[in-house]
């Protein structure tokens, strides 16, 4: 949309900063676009925040294959895929929210927000699941902590697959957490959309969000291949 | 009027792509997980990473609007992806390698 078109609209309540220009800077599409770079910035940091997990993820697997692929064997591969789908619904709504956001739909903006949220919650919720099955198969690392496959065996080379299970509770724990702070800035977010403050001249807050939301799909995108996947068809020898 | 470079926050994706994007997503997350029941030896890891780089990239590109955005995130994506790059392969290539030489002491 060009500056020009960018007409305050009657949004009631809005407090009269919204949409207003701070004066470093030029206009509105500078402060916008600052506000982008500025999110990507953070992002960044995240990469590099996630990605120190996944070296230790790569280093330990190739230390001990055979006790990370028959650790891995322990995840549910449905509900895996499952709940991965769930994710990229949540993506989808997520990104339809900003669009709406983009041409000034306030009911269907509050509408996508809400999806969004069911669906991150749906997906905290089979992760929950997940813990709570690996707890009572005591698949949690310390204290008796036992790895044994579907035959009841124990797992190849048990001696390291805590390894596997702290990385497990490491890396899909901070990504939840992740997803827990996104689903109290949703709450925020549907709050403000429902008093009209999200309008197509300013919606920064929905635009940038949604940033940081399909930021945390990327990581589950990387997550679920390594820790539900590989190793699946056949033990490494 | 100022004249800005057209950016993401001034362009509205179309629905469709949405649509298109998230409807291979969710056909490339069954095919990498029906994949991973078959055994292709050590290159099962490579299709799973393989298939999950062509996801984050379509959902980086689109969802998160890339494709569309100003130069400098662009650029700002690139360093992102670079310095990771560095941390994995960098580190990783002297975990591969440790072991081909029978170092003493080891």
């Amino acid at each position: 949309m060009d500056s020009e078109t960018v007409v305050a609209p009657s949004a009631a309540g809005a407090p009269p900063q919204h949409g207003h220009v701070e004066h470093h800077f030029e206009d509105a599409s500078q402060q916008k676009d600052a506000a982008t770079v500025g999110m990507w910035v953070f992002l960044v940091t995240e990469v590099m925040f996630f990605g120190g997990l996944f070296l230790a993820y790569f280093a330990y697997r190739q230390a001990y294959p055979v006790a990370f692929a028959s650790a891995s064997n322990n995840t549910n591969l449905l509900i895996g895929a499952a709940n991965t789908t769930v994710l990229i619904c949540s993506s989808l709504t997520m990104a339809l929210a900003v669009h709406f956001a983009a041409i000034g739909k306030k009911n269907l903006i509050v509408l996508f927000l809400i999806l969004t949220l069911l669906l991150g919650g749906t997906f905290l919720s089979v992760k929950a699941y997940e813990y709570h099955d690996k707890w009572v198969k005591h698949e949690v690392p310390g204290y008796n902590f036992d790895c044994r496959t579907d035959t009841g065996a124990p797992c190849a080379d048990a001696a390291h697959t805590p390894l596997f299970f702290s990385l497990y509770f490491g890396m899909t724990g901070l990504h939840a957490m992740h997803m827990i702070v996104g689903v109290g800035i949703l709450l925020f977010l549907i709050t403000q959309a429902r008093k009209g403050r999200y309008t197509p001249a300013w919606h920064t807050p929905v635009e940038l969000f949604g940033l940081y939301w399909h930021f945390v799909d990327i990581v589950w995108i990387f997550l679920f291949p390594l820790l539900y996947l590989i190793d699946r068809s056949a033990m490494p020898k | 009027m100022p004249n800005h470079e057209k950016s993401a926050e001034h362009h509205v994706v179309p629905k469709r792509i949405y649509f298109g994007v998230f409807f291979a997503l969710v056909v490339l997350t069954w095919v990498t997980t029906y994949v991973s029941t078959i055994d292709l030896g050590r290159w099962n890891i490579f299709v799973a990473l393989a298939i999950a780089i062509f996801k984050a990239s379509l959902v980086a590109l689109f969802f998160m609007h890339v494709f569309y955005s100003a130069r400098l995130t662009k650029m700002i994506v690139t360093a992102a992806i670079f310095w990771l790059t560095l941390l994995l392969f960098i580190t990783m290539a002297d975990f591969w390698t440790r072991g081909w030489m029978g170092v003493p002491g080891r």
